[in-house]
């Protein structure tokens, strides 16, 4: 009996949580007509991240922005614009969650600066002990 | 010396998982906050939600009065909460903008019928252009624009009660 309720529970909690509407924006699920732009696109869009499901990429998901995100992003490509361009332009606007490409800043660089310090540390105990033996 | 150091591992360990409980009982803020605060509204021309001809862009802000954008949309269940302190607002003389997100057919303007217009303008934004170039993460969203279009404050999600004194102090700030 709980189990049916639970169940039924969750099966009305997900539509609930849904957005209603999915992007009709042109470009959100139509691909672009040159092969080396659209990939361009898909390379941007896997990396930029999606506002309301925080776990996805904008490629992922098929919430409305996200759709709108993507119409975005082919019409600027298929304008010339260059991609890091575009990622700069949504870095500008929503900071650097927006993007999930790793960059080197005041607060990230002890990520990329730790595993170098730990590789020397390693190195050096690993030396002493080939000098000992 | 190394007696001591067999209890290096487990003050690591004891270490983190303190560290792991205390974040686990601290609130969590997964809001995303614009960063165009303090910039220019940007660059926009969309339609009138209501009338055919007119064409809006961000010189409706540029008229020298403080002015309000609120981003909604008639699926959003937070806009019929906060219509009624939009309208409180508009009653207390500010001027608030609309920008309207895509919806289905009609229905943004039947919600304005059932629950009150409080605009001056709306802005039919359906591919959320205005939305992400303003750097807005929500539904419901209302930004503080100053008289020279440059953007002040940020709110997000629906405008209730005790809003209301926040986002006019940051009116008469944008003064």
């Amino acid at each position: 009996m709980m189990r049916i309720l639970i169940l039924t529970l969750a099966l009305l909690a997900g539509p609930a949580l849904a957005q209603p509407e999915s992007s009709n924006a042109p470009y959100a699920n139509v691909q672009l007509d040159d092969a080396a732009q659209e990939e361009a696109a898909l390379e941007l869009m896997e990396t930029l991240r999606c506002l309301t499901c925080q776990s996805q990429s904008i490629h992922d998901s098929d919430a409305a922005i996200a759709g709108d995100m993507r119409h975005q992003v082919r019409t600027r490509i298929a304008a010339g614009e260059d991609p890091e361009a575009i990622r700069a332009w949504m870095v500008d606007r929503y900071g650097d969650y927006i993007s999930y490409e790793p960059s080197v800043s005041s607060t990230t660089w002890p990520l990329f600066a730790i595993p170098l310090l730990l590789l020397v540390f390693a190195l050096g105990v690993f030396w002493r002990r080939m000098r000992k033996t | 010396m190394k007696r001591l150091l067999i209890w290096g591992p487990l003050a690591l360990f004891v270490f983190f998982v303190g560290l792991a409980a205390y974040q686990l009982t601290q609130p969590k803020d997964d809001l995303i906050r614009s960063t165009m605060v303090g910039k220019p509204v940007p660059a926009f021309e969309l339609p009138s939600l209501q009338e055919a001809e007119p064409v809006l862009t961000q010189a409706i802000f540029a008229d020298g009065t403080p002015k309000l954008l609120n981003i909604w949309a008639s699926w959003c269940a937070p806009c019929i909460q906060e219509a009624p302190y939009l309208e409180a607002m508009k009653e207390a003389g500010v001027p608030i903008v609309g920008s309207a997100l895509k919806a289905p057919d009609g229905t943004n303007l039947a919600f304005l019928v059932e629950h009150g217009n409080p605009y001056v303008a709306i802005a039919d934004d359906a591919y959320s252009e205005l939305k992400v170039a303003i750097g807005s993460s929500m539904v419901p969203e209302t930004f503080v624009i100053d008289g020279q279009g440059v953007i002040r404050y940020q709110h997000l999600g629906p405008v209730l009660d005790k809003d209301i004194p926040v986002l006019m102090a940051e009116l008469e700030k944008a003064q």
